[in-house]
């Protein structure tokens, strides 16, 4: 066998055999994804300390109000801690989020850790049906409109894809209520619940779907979920465009690959062609794209939860922005911060379980 | 010797622009279980060849063909489930570069294994046991950790003959190997090539190798074709090369370096003179 041969597989043959550098090689992937999660972390709560000092909403006057004197002013000034170094404030600041402590909201009068608690898990739930309906839809469809690329089929998921961008999401969420909740009554209108039956459940979760079945109460499991599913389907059909557009255009350079004639030339058929061959390696794209689109969702799309009053923190944001409630929008952007950055570090721990080459 | 395929006037169409352009433009020729070679530069329509005689010319592309019979098949009029079935395990084909051809996310051995899955109802333990030894067969040492591997964890040498060893694991009639050694160190390539060989001989297949390289082919065929802008220009014994006729053929072969070469320059050939004949 000739030199170079050997060396080159010899250095093959260590991978697998040496599963002792391997776990060290995977511990150290982890070690690395948890340092660059706290960084990031402390990055965002820098940006969001430094936008709330940055703002022209002077905390002390919301504190003391506009008609209190001087020595007053400066008293509330020093007992808020704002003379302090820059350094010893966000130091106090990264404290007291790490406590769970966001300060008060000056328009709900509630801590605003309370208030996020309330309200993300809205967005939570619904944002997470949406992703379900577009991933379990989205894929399928790039998938079947790539390997049928030109044919009337493509032609009809492309169309549905381009609509996605096309369409603005309160038009459609206002045709949706008028058709489906004003004239045919099939589904539930704005809100997360009938009105008689708000408040019944027990929040355990904050998801309304989970707690009701918790609490065995069908009644408000059926009210929840006819109120959910108009919107959460909209949401579903926006993330559904994106995510069939990207697993097309995936596919498609997945059967340019020679792999893929090698598969044919096995005598593959075609559905192991598509489904085997040119779907597993685009796994780990979709993770990214499917990623992004769970996090867009969880940011709370304001249109949707506009137009179907929905208690989600979209709605909570927007409310804070128009009252200039600095406590609640800094809480609510780090929260938001905090979902995209646990969302993008989940994917890259998917990367490592599901893509071979990045494992070695 | 029977025929294993006999291919007449065959074409390989592309609709263009301006009209359909043949890339393979009306060529004839027998294989037998030999060792046939095609060679030719790059473009000269070796590669489509190949693929029409797997029912794989890339769309829009399209195999015309008067005749095109395997073993009785008129591969001409073979519809799509009709190749299937005889891919990969009647007729097989090695591509260039193993980096390319292997399936990246999928282990060596269930690629190799999916061709029996197909063809074959071989249990799961069963088509096992046949990869490990279609792996010891083209000289893999170590079958049971290979099997486990992915591509990229392999050499282009070791790659190559896992593609080798999926190719005929079924033990197919024919293997069509497209420049199976092009994208290797020079190192592997005899290696990779005796292996071929060896199994072709052994299993009394009938072997296509396409190349670029003349003397390659020479070396490891018994007969060759020799190709140009679609047509054959030249079809002779391997040993026999040096009494070719067609000027592309004697062009090629005075344009191939020698160690103990005096050439200052290597003559370059003639194209327009070539145009004139043919
Ligand atoms: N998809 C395609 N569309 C149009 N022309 C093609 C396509 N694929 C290959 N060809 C043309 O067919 C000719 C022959 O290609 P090929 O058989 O691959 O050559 P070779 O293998 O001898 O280098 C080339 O001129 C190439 O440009
Ligand atoms: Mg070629």
């Amino acid at each position: 066998m000739a030199q170079a041969e050997i060396g080159a597989e010899q250095r093959a043959s260590r991978i697998p055999r040496a599963s002792a550098a391997a776990l060290l090689r995977r511990g150290r992937s982890l070690a690395w994804i948890a340092l660059t999660l706290a960084l990031t972390l402390l990055g965002l709560m820098a940006v969001t300390f430094v936008v709330g000092r940055v703002v022209p909403i002077d905390p002390v006057i919301a504190v003391v109000g506009e008609r209190a004197s001087q020595a007053v002013y400066d008293a509330a000034r020093i007992e808020m801690g704002l003379d302090d170094p820059v350094v010893v404030q966000f130091a106090r600041y990264v404290m007291d989020v790490l406590r769970g402590d966001l300060g008060m909201s000056v328009t709900t009068q509630r801590p605003v850790m309370e208030d996020l608690a309330r309200v993300f898990p809205a967005t939570l739930e619904m944002a997470t049906l949406g992703i379900l309906i577009g991933v379990t839809l989205g894929v399928p469809m790039g998938v079947v409109a790539a390997a049928r690329q030109g044919t009337l089929v493509d032609q009809v998921i492309r169309v549905l894809g381009l609509a996605g961008y096309a369409i603005p999401a309160f038009w459609i969420g206002l045709v949706g209520l008028v058709v489906f909740y004003a004239s045919l009554g099939w589904v539930g209108g704005p809100g997360r619940i009938d009105f008689f039956l708000d408040g019944m459940v027990e929040p355990v979760t904050g998801l309304l779907l989970v707690d009701s079945l918790l609490a065995g109460d069908m009644e408000s499991f059926g009210s929840a979920f006819s109120h959910i599913v108009l919107p959460a389907t909209i949401l579903g059909f926006f993330s559904l465009a994106y995510i069939s557009r990207m697993t097309r255009s995936f596919m498609l350079e997945q059967l340019g690959q020679e792999y893929i004639v090698t598969a044919r030339a096995k005598g593959a058929p075609e559905r192991v062609v598509v489904w085997r061959h040119a779907f597993k390696p685009i796994r780990v794209q979709l993770v990214t794209v499917v990623g992004l689109s769970y996090a867009a969702l969880l940011e709370g799309s304001v249109m949707i939860e506009t137009v179907f009053s929905w208690p989600g923190i979209g709605n909570y944001l927007t409310n804070a922005l128009l009252n200039a409630d600095m406590n609640a929008v800094l809480g609510a952007t780090l929260l938001i911060g905090v979902v995209f950055i646990a969302i993008n570090k989940l994917s890259d721990l998917l990367y490592l379980i599901i893509d071979p080459r990045a494992r070695s | 010797m029977s025929a294993l395929i006999e291919v007449e006037n065959l074409r390989v169409r592309f609709p263009g622009d301006h009209g359909p352009t043949d890339v393979v433009r009306g060529i004839s020729f027998s294989l037998g279980r030999e060792r046939l070679g095609i060679v030719g530069e790059s473009g000269s329509g070796k590669s489509m060849t190949g693929r029409a005689l797997m029912g794989l010319v890339p769309a829009p592309g399209r195999a015309i063909a008067d005749r095109m019979v395997f073993d009785g098949i008129d591969l001409a009029r073979l519809d799509e489930r009709g190749f299937r079935r005889l891919r990969g395990a009647r007729l097989s084909m090695v591509l260039q570069d193993p980096k390319f051809s292997l399936n990246p996310v999928i282990r060596i051995g269930e690629q190799i294994g999916e061709a029996l899955a197909f063809h074959s109802r071989a249990s799961r333990r069963e088509r096992r046991r046949r990869v490990l030894d279609v792996l010891a067969a083209v000289r893999i040492d170590d079958p049971e950790r290979v099997y486990r591997l992915f591509p990229h964890e392999v050499s282009g040498g070791m790659g190559q003959r896992v593609m080798i060893a999926m190719m005929v694991v079924l033990e197919p009639d024919v293997m069509i190997a497209d420049e199976p050694t092009s994208a290797l160190d020079v190192s592997v390539r005899a290696q990779v090539l005796e292996i071929m060989d060896d199994l072709v001989r052994r299993r009394g297949m009938g072997l296509v190798l396409i190349s670029h390289d003349l003397e390659m082919v020479a070396r490891w065929c018994d007969r060759v074709l020799v190709m140009y802008d679609g047509r054959i220009v030249e079809e002779c014994a391997a040993g026999r090369l040096a009494e070719a006729t067609h000027p592309y053929t004697k062009g090629l072969l005075a344009s191939t370096p020698h160690l103990d070469d005096a050439r200052e320059l290597l003559p370059v050939l003639d194209r327009g003179a070539l145009g004139a004949s043919r």
